[in-house]
């Protein structure tokens, strides 16, 4: 298999964070996972900063960028001219020798560059190609996003790469995805996962942030808002690189579980809080593997909560173990690292009582991320008391766990007279932007401090 | 609490009313609500007599190469290698405390640091020797191999692979196969290990060590033989090691420290190397043991984030015919109680803990080292983090019989006191060492069984082979 034969397969390393020692009769056991992909080919070692392969020494990689061009895209023009823009600029960070492609979106997709059902292989002609391809987009037509993950999936299986090779999308919509059913881009969605990853951005502020973080978390990609069209090209250039940064596709978390053990749930926390407890397939007896999508250089944290049957004082039990596998050629998976959750019952009080601070951590996180969507969906439908409720308790969590990221964003939508006691006022006016812009990052989350 | 004579709560081991453990400055007790500052002083339990009911007199002016032992045909102790007094920095404990001798052979009871007397003197004046005249044929080592008492324990550890047991049926669900990580492939329960309760009796010696009813592992362990002198005459090894549980892998320390130092006894002394030499070399290699653990590769045991280097304590004695020797680093320790319990028993050890070190070093008194909350912290210890290694060790030539307990802190923090310790240990421990080591776990766990509990009862004389049980 092409990945393994390559030496920038990274090297993974799962490190546990946990109480294992449990009271008399205490059965609920949480651990941190946190999965470190280093190495590849790379020299570096900065978990998170994607770094660029020199040119035509990165592992294979197909990449295709999709381009809202519906009818709402030249209200202002600036948004179709940032669109084409950040388009190009992503173009150049594609590396030499990626296979990729340019789909123009409406209420049907069109390929705008290479065409006929096929990738380019990124080069100094084809990119110029691809930049000359773009001055032709023009706006008009509606939004259908599902046809355009589809038309993305059929050109990315297409490419002549390994099974197991990165192959990413990049989506840009301005509006909402209104000719077709929720239902047919959910179908879309299901058929796309697990075989590309899919970053998606909303320009504007006439977008759904439900429909885009949805894209997002289904297609194991990032979700973000560019409210003014003059960023774009910077985005779409991270992005970019950050796809190029990846190493290895289709990695998954394995928890095997003893006999008895009831997963309560399974979520990514760091970098951002992603659910995955119902996206379990089963692997094997008593194991079963949640999707992480591809990965470079970069470190990840899962909170794991099981439920372990209740044993004496003294007795130690393995409540989980957590590993993280891909598939190799064979149809077996390569596990690439492990990690063990254990269970210990003590009368120690001291012991059984003390909270993890990763977990105490990232249960923090998850609330906030939790009660921002719910003051925000409170405050939308005219229940004021309830979003003014929520959204203190968001403030409280944010700058008692140091995310001031989220506490910038949330001190846009309330006033905060105390954040130690989450006490905070509705702003009577609030920028459509500034409310999207907390709901779109919501999610994202700090890591607590080693 | 080493040491009991304070007159501040803080000197009380355990509850007067429960027996729990106390922490340092406690004043009321955490589980019961005992005023503690209403309980009577405690018996006072400096190890300032002598075994033999007298002060340790003048050195004698003995040749340094020479070790006068009373009594004709005694084993010729050979010089050891090295003069080691260089290498040994001054003894922690006071002068003055310790009728014995300190391994760069200062008298401790002279008042002095070591070093200031010639090397391997032996001031301590000597009733008959035993071996007088004893001939006994080549003492095996007591038919069992040195460290049968934990045979494979390293392969049974937490998360260590075992071959044997990839087969084995899980002893909790009686369904699953046990994987090489030590749990079970069905029900997920670790496996009952091997050292969760250890007994192990030799014809004169026995050691019992427990888990203890709070810790889910135990991290002590012991090794003991028997073995012989030059001359014939028997003697008598026990080693018994209290992993560091704030250091990585403190099982596996204490395996390595007790089996490494109960090897170099068994080689060294029917060599001939002075028992006193070859209990100070013997916790050096020990030391070296615990080292070497530090560098080996961890890999895919148990995982666990932030490494340090493992670390555990050690105590040993070597008992001969005539001669009772200890050595210590850390705070586990060594008590002798004589047979006849109207004789002082007395405990042989000093602590490597900050309020011992502190005293010693003349910068606090015993009442301000030990309200600190430091007090407790073990200031020696065998292990990579360990700086400088202080081996401690003394020989006294006890005059009458007795039983040396060898002992964690799993047991004295239930019976501190030398007084408290004679009547934990039955009268008849000379004669049933096994049993007496499982009545000592016994009252530890009694009294809460906090942490780890590791007895090893070592009667004195050593008793030639097959004298006791034949």
């Amino acid at each position: 298999m092409a990945i393994f034969s390559k030496s920038n397969v990274p090297q993974f390393t799962v490190d546990v964070y946990q109480n294992e020692y449990l009271p008399e009769g205490g059965r609920e056991v949480n651990a941190i996972a946190t999965v470190t992909s280093t190495g590849g080919g790379t020299i570096g070692s900065a978990v998170g900063a994607p770094h660029l392969y020199s040119a035509a020494e990165g592992p294979d990689a197909a990449v295709a960028i999709m381009v809202d061009c519906s009818g709402s895209m030249d209200y202002p023009p600036t948004k179709m001219r940032g669109a084409r823009d950040a388009t190009a600029a992503a173009i150049d960070a594609v590396r030499d020798g990626v296979h990729f492609a340019v789909i123009g979106g409406t209420h049907v997709a069109k390929e705008v560059y290479p065409g006929g059902g096929r990738l380019a292989v990124a080069g100094t002609q084809t990119r110029a190609q691809a930049k000359e391809a773009l001055r032709k987009l023009s706006s008009g037509g509606g939004t259908a996003i599902g046809t355009w993950l589809r038309l993305a999936d059929r050109l990315l299986a297409s490419a002549d790469i390994g099974a197991s090779a990165v192959r990413h999308g990049i989506l840009l919509t301005d509006g909402r995805n209104e000719h077709e059913s929720p239902e047919d881009l959910r179908a879309s969605l299901d058929a796309c996962a697990g075989r590309f990853t899919c970053d998606a951005r909303g320009v504007g502020t006439d977008w759904e942030v439900k429909e885009v973080t949805g894209i997002a978390s289904a297609l194991l990609g990032s979700a973000d808002i560019v409210a003014d069209p003059a960023g774009l090209s910077a985005d779409f250039t991270q992005m970019m690189e950050a796809a190029m940064g990846k190493e290895v596709a289709d990695v998954s978390l394995r928890l095997w579980t003893p006999m008895g053990v009831e997963i309560m749930f399974v979520k990514q926390v760091a970098p951002t809080v992603e659910e995955l407890t119902d996206r379990r397939t089963e692997a094997g007896p008593r194991a079963g593997d949640y999707p992480t999508g591809s990965w470079g250089d970069e470190s990840r944290d899962y909170h794991v909560c099981v439920r372990v049957p209740g044993a004496e004082l003294g007795q130690e039990m393995l409540a989980a173990r957590v590993s993280l596998v891909v598939p190799a050629a064979d149809g077996t998976v390569q596990t690439l690292s492990q990690g063990l959750v254990r269970a210990v019952w003590t009368d120690d009080m001291a012991a059984s009582t003390s909270i993890n601070p990763q977990v105490a951590h990232y249960t923090g996180q998850a609330e906030l991320a939790q009660v921002i969507q719910q003051g925000l969906d409170a405050r939308k439908s005219g229940d004021f008391d309830g979003a003014t409720a929520k959204l203190g308790r968001a403030v409280q969590l944010a700058s008692a766990s140091g995310n001031e990221d989220t506490a910038k964003l949330l001190s846009k939508v309330v006033d905060v007279v105390d954040a130690t006691t989450g006490t905070v006022r509705l702003k009577a006016r609030v920028a459509e932007a500034d409310e999207m812009t907390l709901e779109t990052r919501s999610t994202k989350t700090v890591r607590v401090k080693k | 609490m080493k040491m009991s004579q304070m007159h501040q709560p803080a000197a009380l081991s355990t509850c007067p009313s429960c027996e729990e453990p106390l922490e340092s400055g406690d004043l009321f007790c955490g589980a019961c609500g005992y005023d503690l500052s209403a309980v009577p002083e405690p018996p006072v339990d400096r190890p300032t007599l002598a075994i033999n009911g007298m002060p340790p007199g003048p050195a004698p002016a003995a040749a340094p190469d020479q070790v006068p032992v009373p009594g004709p045909a005694p084993a010729e102790w050979p010089v050891a290698p090295e003069v080691d007094s260089s290498d040994v920095p001054a003894p922690t404990h006071r002068s003055a405390d310790l009728p014995g001798t300190d391994s760069a052979g200062g008298d401790l009871g002279g008042g002095g640091l070591a070093g200031d007397a010639a090397p391997d003197d032996y001031p301590l004046p000597a009733p008959a020797d035993p071996r007088t005249g004893e001939s006994m044929g080549a003492p095996a080592n007591a038919g069992a191999p040195v460290n049968a008492g934990a045979p494979a324990a390293e392969g049974t550890e937490a998360g260590m692979p075992a071959p044997t047991t990839a087969t084995k049926l899980c002893v909790a669900c009686r369904s699953g196969h046990v994987a090489p990580d030590g749990y079970c492939e069905n029900c997920g329960h670790a496996q009952p290990r091997e050292r969760d309760h250890m007994e192990q009796e030799l014809d004169a010696v026995a050691a019992v060590s427990d888990r203890g009813l709070r810790h889910h592992r135990n991290e002590d362990a012991f090794t003991i033989s028997s073995t012989a002198l030059p001359d014939g005459s028997p003697a008598v090894v026990a080693i018994v090691c209290d992993g560091v549980s704030s250091a990585t892998r403190p099982d596996e320390a204490s395996m390595a420290a007790s089996r490494a130092a109960g090897l170099a006894l068994d080689a060294s002394l029917p060599r001939g190397t002075h028992p006193q030499q070859a209990m100070h070399e013997a916790i050096v290699a020990a030391a070296e043991a615990v080292n070497a653990l530090a560098e080996e590769p961890h890999g895919a045991r148990e995982h666990q984030p932030h490494q340090n280097a493992p670390a555990c304590t050690l105590v040993g004695a070597v008992v001969t015919g005539g001669l009772l020797v200890v050595g210590w680093v850390g705070d586990s320790r060594a008590y002798w109680v004589p047979v006849d319990r109207t004789g002082p028993t007395v405990r042989l050890t000093e602590d490597d803990s900050w309020a011992a070190q502190m005293v010693a070093a003349g910068l606090m008194n015993e009442a301000e080292a030990y309200a600190d909350e430091r007090a407790h912290a073990i200031t020696g210890w065998l292990g990579a983090d360990s700086y400088e290694l202080e081996p401690h060790t003394a020989s006294f030539k006890p005059d009458r019989p007795g039983v040396v307990v060898v002992c964690t802190d799993g047991l004295w923090n239930y019976a501190e006191a030398a007084e408290e310790m004679a009547r934990a240990v039955p009268a008849d421990a000379a004669l049933r060492p096994l049993h007496s080591a499982r009545v000592l776990v016994g009252h530890a766990l009694d009294g809460g069984g906090h942490d780890n509990v590791t007895v090893a009862v070592v009667p004195f004389p050593a008793a030639p082979q097959g004298a006791g049980s034949a």
